[in-house]
């Protein structure tokens, strides 16, 4: 939650010492939110000019072209772009459900001593590394997905379309099962906290209006987190986008658009971490540079439909209140 | 063992190793006492290095023994960036030496901003191909031909004419072949696409070489682990490590047909005798191809392997941390360096090859114009 802080020192509190004069207190607190703003700034300027003759040479193509050839010095974004998209979809389509089921069970269902260890439980999932994820993802998952998980996909949908493809464990699906379970504790602890925050006299209040309790959770608490709730959705699918260790780990590395669920891909940040360290060419680095001019792009769009879609929310939400 | 990066768990394993080697090492030392005041001579010299990591493990170990054993006076920093980084940084002339597993060509050293680069051949490795199929047995016959027909996606099954034929006494199983290889740009990949351009021109013109290309099939893991590590959990599936991660993780691997027509095994010996057969090797012409010398030779040798290089400015301008570093890799590149890269599953440089790096070294000159390595130190270690 924010907590505006715009003039400090007025209130009633007795005081020893005078008050910071408030321009001054204004003007610190500004350079350092300014930090921010011009880190970012010279981030976006250094790719950009690093990434530059990639962009010159191949222009829109870049965005567009399906073949990542190094021998040909051939470059094109598209199937990494599409690997990071449908990467980060698969673990958001688990991720929102689960993670908002398992914060309202730990903000308003749960007796207190379980919340207190499930809590616990969840944010210790937060602290593991990443690459302890990709390593039990390969070592643990990459098995029981060739084993369990794939066999029982191509059941249901037959072996084409998002069954096709062979069943050896890593890929697309895999890579989608470890984001999920990597942005779960980012979801459910930033939402438990909104949702624990609604004030207990809306509860009150609908409970004695005679509202179940699934009426009370649905039409009282999640109305009023959920800006909470899409700030925390913004939260996890910036983190689903940008994680790089464990989905190079676990997602093939093929540079080409996949279809099916067991498919082999690559995403903008895997591809950058695979061959960076061994790009000698120069278009090959700059490229390797556009594609994360292209990341930030992606990151940023994502956010800002995040908040246009909080807007509307609160907008559809206010309206239904007026009706 | 190219060029790859022996990153991860081996080579977490081997440092380790290091560590408690340094221990053994110590105890006597300290019991002899004045060890240091015997084995030090000149200043005190502290020399920096980037780059390849399938080199670090033997630079690690061969630098701890070199300061413990030859000069105590000379430390090594050795920062394991990978090669791309270590030509970066000895082109921009932030480190004493850069380590790079393909030898930097003509571009790169265009770009070196200290004057001419000297490359010297400082560890040589060789590349199993390994497999994954329960039914078959270890040291299954294979052609050059055949494993880049699989690579470019044209035999997918295990049960293939192709590799019936070339093994006939052998029953294969119908199951579908999972191709396994690197992701990251690295000389284990330039070796191998090397070879397999050598060996099939659709492979040559439609895919080619180098540290990365457009793989037409297959899954790729990061590092030699990771390719392991994807070898070992996907039934059915081939894939190119360096020698020891498949010693080590007990896969089967194939021996390989060289050109003589025999069938050969990756051992030390064989990829040493490949390495023999071609004594002129230099940065320019840096490929192990099996194309010919003494028949003797030419018979055992394997075909699959590679150096990694060093990669040093020719005009120094600090006498006496350069004296220092010829000093080093002349001990290095020679039977006194060499030997921990042997317990670390390198292959030891042929005799043709430690005269290559010492021709080499004697290029690097003072700022007197003269070379730095002197002939007591040729004397010392240049057997």
């Amino acid at each position: 939650m924010t907590v505006g802080i715009r003039n400090p020192g007025t209130a009633g509190q007795p005081r020893r010492r005078p008050a910071v004069p408030n321009g001054l207190y204004r003007a610190g607190l500004s350079v350092a939110a300014l930090v921010f703003v011009a880190l970012l700034v010279a981030f976006v300027v250094d790719l950009v000019v690093q990434a530059r003759p990639a962009f010159a040479h191949f222009g829109f193509s870049f965005i567009t072209g399906t073949q990542w050839n190094p021998v040909t010095a051939h470059y094109g974004a598209l199937p990494f772009i599409v690997g990071t998209l449908e990467t980060t979809v698969i673990a958001m389509v688990l991720a929102i459900p689960i993670g908002l089921g398992a914060a309202l069970s730990l903000s308003h269902l749960l007796p207190s001593r379980t919340r207190a260890v499930i809590g616990t439980a969840v944010e210790m999932l937060a602290a593991i590394p990443s690459v302890v994820y990709g390593l039990w993802g390969l070592l643990v998952l990459a098995p029981w997905a060739r084993t369990v998980i794939e066999p029982a996909v191509a059941f249901v949908f037959g072996h084409r379309g998002p069954g096709g493809g062979s069943e050896i464990g890593v890929g697309l699906l895999l890579a989608g099962l470890i984001l999920f379970v990597m942005v779960l504790p980012t979801m459910v602890a930033i939402s438990r906290d909104v949702l624990a925050a609604v004030p207990t006299e809306q509860i009150e209040g609908a409970l004695a209006l005679g509202a179940t309790k699934g009426q009370v959770l649905s039409r009282v608490v999640i109305p009023h987190a959920r800006a909470g709730i899409l700030g925390a959705i913004t939260l996890a699918t910036g983190r689903a986008l940008g994680e790089t260790m464990a989905v190079t780990m676990v997602i093939g590395n093929t540079p080409a658009i996949t279809h099916s669920l067991f498919g082999t891909t690559a995403t903008m940040a895997s591809i950058i971490a695979n061959q960076f360290t061994e790009a000698t060419e120069p278009f090959h680095l700059a490229s390797l540079i556009a594609i994360a001019v292209l990341l930030l792009v992606v990151a940023a769009l994502v956010n800002v439909a995040a908040r246009m879609l909080v807007r509307s929310v609160g907008r559809s939400v206010s309206a239904i209140a007026v009706a | 063992m190219r060029l790859g990066k022996r990153s991860g768990s081996v080579a977490a394993l081997k440092v380790a190793a290091v560590g408690a080697a340094s221990m053994v090492f110590a105890l006597p030392l300290t019991g002899a006492g004045a060890v240091s005041v015997n084995h030090s001579s000149g200043p005190p010299v502290a020399l920096t290095g980037a780059g390849s990591t399938f080199d670090q493990p033997f630079f690690t170990l061969g630098f701890y023994q070199y300061n413990k054993k030859i000069n105590s006076n000379v430390t090594v920093t050795y920062a394991s960036i990978g090669s791309g980084g270590g030509q970066q940084q000895i082109e921009s002339n932030t480190v004493n030496f850069g380590a790079t597993d393909v030898p930097m060509l003509t571009a790169d050293l265009a770009k070196a901003t200290a004057g001419t680069i000297v490359q010297v051949p400082v560890d040589l490795g060789g590349e199993a191909i390994s497999y994954n199929v329960s039914s078959l047995p270890q040291g299954l016959h294979l052609t050059g031909t055949v494993l880049a027909e699989i690579y470019l996606g044209q035999i997918t099954n295990w049960d293939d004419p192709a590799l019936r034929a070339l093994n006939p006494k052998v029953s294969f199983p119908n199951q579908a072949i999972t191709v396994v290889h690197r992701a990251d740009g690295s000389g284990t990949s330039y070796a191998f696409t090397n070879y397999l351009s050598d060996v099939n021109s659709t492979w040559s013109s439609k895919v080619g070489v180098g540290k990365t290309v457009a793989w037409p099939v297959g899954v790729g893991g990061q590092g030699n682990e990771g390719v392991a590590g994807l070898v070992a959990d996907t039934p059915g599936a081939i894939g190119y490590v360096e020698l020891d991660y498949a010693l080590v993780n007990h896969f089967k691997y194939f021996a390989m047909q060289n050109l003589r027509g025999k069938w050969i095994l990756p051992t030390l010996t064989s990829v040493a005798d490949d390495a023999a057969l071609h004594p002129h090797v230099s940065s320019t012409d840096f490929a192990i191809d099996d194309l010919g010398g003494p028949t003797k030779l030419a018979e055992a040798a394997y075909p699959i392997d590679t150096y990694s290089w060093l990669a040093i400015y020719e005009d120094q301008t600090n006498a006496t941390t350069a004296t220092a570093m010829v000093d080093l890799f002349e001990w290095m590149t020679h039977s006194g360096g060499q030997k921990y890269a042997k317990s670390l599953d390198y292959v030891p440089l042929p005799a043709a090859v430690q005269a290559t790096a010492q021709k080499a070294l004697q290029e690097i000159l003072g700022p007197n114009g003269k070379p730095l390595l002197t002939k007591a130190a040729i004397a010392k270690y240049g057997k």
